[in-house]
């Protein structure tokens, strides 16, 4: 079994205006050191083994439904989980 | 002509869309479930808003992989008038039968009033009923309505003349070029923001949105009565 950690998050070409509020009330909170926020998404994928090559399978996940590629990046991480 | 108003689990604008046909364009409409697998004998299919599977993970994320929207796909590929309203617009975004994506409003918040909108190409089967050019009363109501296309689509969009309609006057949501609604290159799909069904009388505030769903008619009329 494994876990993988997905990240969408939006294309940096693309306007975050959530991050830029956040960064806006972070800045009113006085940590102006701060440059850029950026909010994205994290999803938990638990799958389990197959004859399908995970890094494929995740990548067509992520490609159809998990992050719309018009204005998302996605990059994830694999954990093999032992059974207990 | 008929009509199918497709309904997702989570739509909630569809019961306005089936009155606007019905009862104010007086042509057929019937409500079509998304595990539907056929839309044979549809002449027009209509994508209401709402807030289909709850737009959990994106607007129209979910959707997009119903059942019907398989026919949906295969309508427009027939060339037959689909269109897209707000939730319905970022399903057709999601299923890749409009370019582009869509963000957050610029400010963040649900935006729900009535904006103006200028008609940039009568000369869609959508918008013949309109001059180009013309300054249009449409409610808009959406979170998530700040249209995104790279540059290269969006000179595509202009070259084209697939951007529809633009917000005049001010850009309630932060859209791009102000775009409000584009079609396909095709022309036969629309996908919009604006609620063109909740501007259907004056009882309303305003009726003109019902010159869309008539051009759409008007359309189909000269291209399918002229044999009979």
């Amino acid at each position: 079994m494994y876990k993988v950690k997905v990240y969408v998050t939006l294309r940096e070409s693309v306007l975050d205006p959530q991050g830029t509020a956040v960064k806006g009330s972070l800045h009113s909170l006085s940590y102006g050191e701060v440059q850029d926020v950026r909010i994205g998404k994290y999803l938990e994928l638990t799958i389990g083994k197959s004859n399908r090559n995970l890094d494929g399978l995740v990548r067509e996940m992520c490609e159809r439904l998990l992050a719309n590629t018009v204005i998302e990046d996605y990059r994830y991480e694999v954990e093999e989980v032992v059974a207990q | 002509m008929r009509f199918a108003v497709i309904v997702f689990p989570g739509s909630n604008c569809d019961v306005d869309m089936f009155h606007a046909i019905k009862d104010e364009l007086g042509a057929e409409a019937k409500y079509v479930w998304h595990t539907e697998g056929s839309l044979e004998g549809y002449d027009g299919i209509l994508l209401p808003g709402g807030f289909s599977y709850g737009d959990y993970l994106r607007s129209g994320a979910i959707a997009r992989f119903s059942n019907v929207m398989n026919e949906v796909v295969k309508a427009a590929e027939a060339g037959k008038p689909v269109l897209g309203v707000c939730n319905g617009f970022q399903i057709l975004l999601e299923a890749g039968l409009l370019p582009g994506a869509m963000r957050r409003n610029q400010n963040l918040k649900f935006m729900c009033r009535t904006v103006q909108l200028k008609v940039e190409n009568a000369d869609t089967l959508f918008t013949g009923a309109y001059q180009e050019g013309e300054i249009i009363q449409i409610p808009i109501a959406h979170g998530e309505g700040n249209y995104y296309c790279d540059e290269e689509t969006l000179a595509k969009l202009k070259e084209n003349k697939q951007i529809a309609f633009t917000y005049h006057g001010e850009n309630p949501n932060g859209s791009l070029a102000d775009i409000a609604g584009i079609t396909n290159e095709k022309g036969n799909v629309l996908g919009m923001m604006p609620h063109p069904e909740r501007a259907v009388d004056i009882l309303l505030g305003s009726a003109d949105g019902l010159r869309l769903f008539q051009s759409i008619v008007k359309h189909w009329r000269e291209s399918h009565v002229v044999n009979a």
